[in-house]
């Protein structure tokens, strides 16, 4: 599975950084970014799922 | 500082909830929940002749098409009352809040980084330690019997103490920021010209702060902002009180309101005070529970241009409220809206806004908001409402929360 972060979508309400900051840091500007390469550790899905369904802007996606 | 009025409106008491509401009645802020729900099956954009025309629209999808729509509804004045500001768009009176694209993205550029998480959490010990010492103060009088009051003793404080140390603004003035507050987003419906003398004199405190930093520059919010750069250039001195001015009052009574709404949650609802108190894990998630159901701002819009929405005529400066408390309740977008559950893992909630505007301080506000939740229950695992509804007194305008908040500590 992999990560996404649609940065025009993304406003910074930094749920995803707190649900889940192995797969997504914060830039000084509030920004989400995708830690690394996006790919999701099978031990991390539920958690990635979890980022996806709290984003107010509806910018995190995953796909296979 | 215990007593709480109620301001006066000029255009009297709300006949109809649908056709002749009024945000600024002291009744709306307490009957919210049901005024929304009775607009959202009837009429999910509802207009009232007041404040020279408001529309009200109660979904969350309208509210979301709203927040997005920079085109057709403008910024430059937030706050729904008898007097629209004068102060231009894109730019307006306090930027970024007022500010509509393209300015707006490069005004909140300057402010972000101040407020990004990990420049927030450094703050994290001194609201603990801030807490305590309220509450320190609370527990001896609960102790000889005494009833306390959770938002007058207790919420009201935690902002303006750490808004007033980041932009390095005398603590001593904590009183003076929160009639500030009062005036300019309670007192709505009042003569348009006590509001224009309210706007005076907060512009007149800002600016001797701003001349005090010049005089004995020191490393705070207020002398960054002097310091910083904004299209390549330092930001006049007038503008940057526009800032200030923003950044003093949008997180007083916002924070204290989600505060004191938490904790009347905890007050009345005893099963989930017991959990969360025997189960700290829960507090991530019955934090943004919190901020879901009882959310507690509204923004406001004006009508950029005449236009056609969703077959509602709306015509230019006319007020758009925009209701991210009534859209944190609709159950097209969340199932079980109307309870609340603060194992609620998937949330969606608009509490901080949608958009270009997200709340710059949701950081900050949500650190408060966890420590001074965490805090209280662990002083008092066992509270309840001292005097029913009665005794709890609810705001009025587009800040939702209680006023007043008497608790009796078991
Ligand atoms: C629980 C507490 C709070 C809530 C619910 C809240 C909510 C909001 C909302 C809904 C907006 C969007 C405005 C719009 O769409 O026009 C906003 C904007 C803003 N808030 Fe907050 N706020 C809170 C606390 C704070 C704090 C503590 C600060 C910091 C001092 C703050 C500073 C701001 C600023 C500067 C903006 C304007 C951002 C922009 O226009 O780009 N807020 N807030
Ligand atoms: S939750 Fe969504 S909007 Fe917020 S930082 Fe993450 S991606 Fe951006």
């Amino acid at each position: 599975m992999r990560i996404h972060v649609d940065a025009q979508k993304c406003q910074g309400h930094n749920r995803c950084y707190a649900l889940a900051p192995e797969l997504f840091d914060v830039d000084d500007y509030g920004q989400a970014v995708v830690i690394g390469d996006g790919n999701v550790p099978p031990e991390l899905v539920e958690r990635a799922r979890l980022a996806v369904a709290n984003c107010p802007e509806f910018a995190i996606t995953l796909s296979e | 500082m215990t007593g709480y009025d109620a301001p006066k409106s000029i255009y009297g008491p709300v006949t109809d909830w649908v056709t002749d509401f009024d945000h600024g009645d002291p009744q709306y802020n307490r009957h919210a929940h049901a005024i929304w729900a009775e607009l959202r099956d009837k009429c999910p954009v509802a207009h009232s002749e007041r404040y020279g025309g408001t529309w009200l629209p109660v979904t969350h999808e309208l509210v979301r098409e709203i927040a997005y729509d920079t085109e057709n509804f403008t910024s430059r004045a937030v706050v729904v009352s008898t007097e629209i500001p004068l102060d231009p768009a894109p730019i307006g009176g306090a930027p970024p809040i007022t500010s509509d694209p393209p300015f707006h993205h490069e005004a909140r550029r300057v402010v972000l980084p101040p407020f990004s998480p990990k420049k927030i959490a450094e703050w994290e010990p001194e609201i603990r330690r801030l807490c305590n010492e309220l509450l320190d103060e609370m527990e001896a009088e609960a102790k000889i019997g005494l009833t306390v009051d959770a938002a007058i003793q207790y919420a009201q404080h935690i902002p303006v103490n750490v808004i007033a140390r980041m932009l390095g603004f005398p603590l001593e003035d904590q009183d003076l920021f929160r009639e500030f507050v009062h005036d300019l987003l309670e007192n709505i419906n009042l003569d348009p010209q006590d509001r224009i003398s309210a706007f005076e004199r907060i512009d007149a405190y800002v600016k001797a702060q701003i001349d005090d930093h010049i005089a004995n520059p020191r490393d705070d919010l207020a002398g960054y902002l002097l310091d910083v750069e904004l299209f390549g250039e330092k930001i006049p001195h007038e503008l940057v009180g526009g800032f200030i001015l923003l950044l003093l009052v949008a997180g007083i009574d916002t924070t204290w309101s989600a505060i004191g709404s938490s904790l009347w949650h905890l007050a009345t609802h005893a099963d989930d005070r017991r959990r969360l108190a025997s189960d700290p894990s829960l507090m991530p998630t019955a934090i943004e529970e919190f901020l879901r159901a009882y959310a507690p701002v509204t923004m406001a819009r004006l009508v950029a241009k005449d236009h056609d929405f969703h077959g509602c005529p709306m015509k230019k400066d006319e007020w758009v409220l925009l209701p991210f408390p009534a859209a944190n309740l609709d159950p097209a977008e969340f199932p079980d809206a109307d309870r609340v559950l603060i194992d609620r893992a998937e949330n969606r909630h608009s509490a901080f806004g949608l958009g270009i505007h997200r709340c710059l301080g949701s950081n900050l506000a949500r650190l408060e908001l966890r420590v001074a939740v965490e805090e209280f229950i662990k002083r008092f695992p066992d509270f309840e409402l001292a005097h029913g509804e009665e005794g709890v007194v609810w705001s009025v305008g587009q800040i939702r929360g209680p006023r007043a908040l008497p608790v009796r500590i078991a």
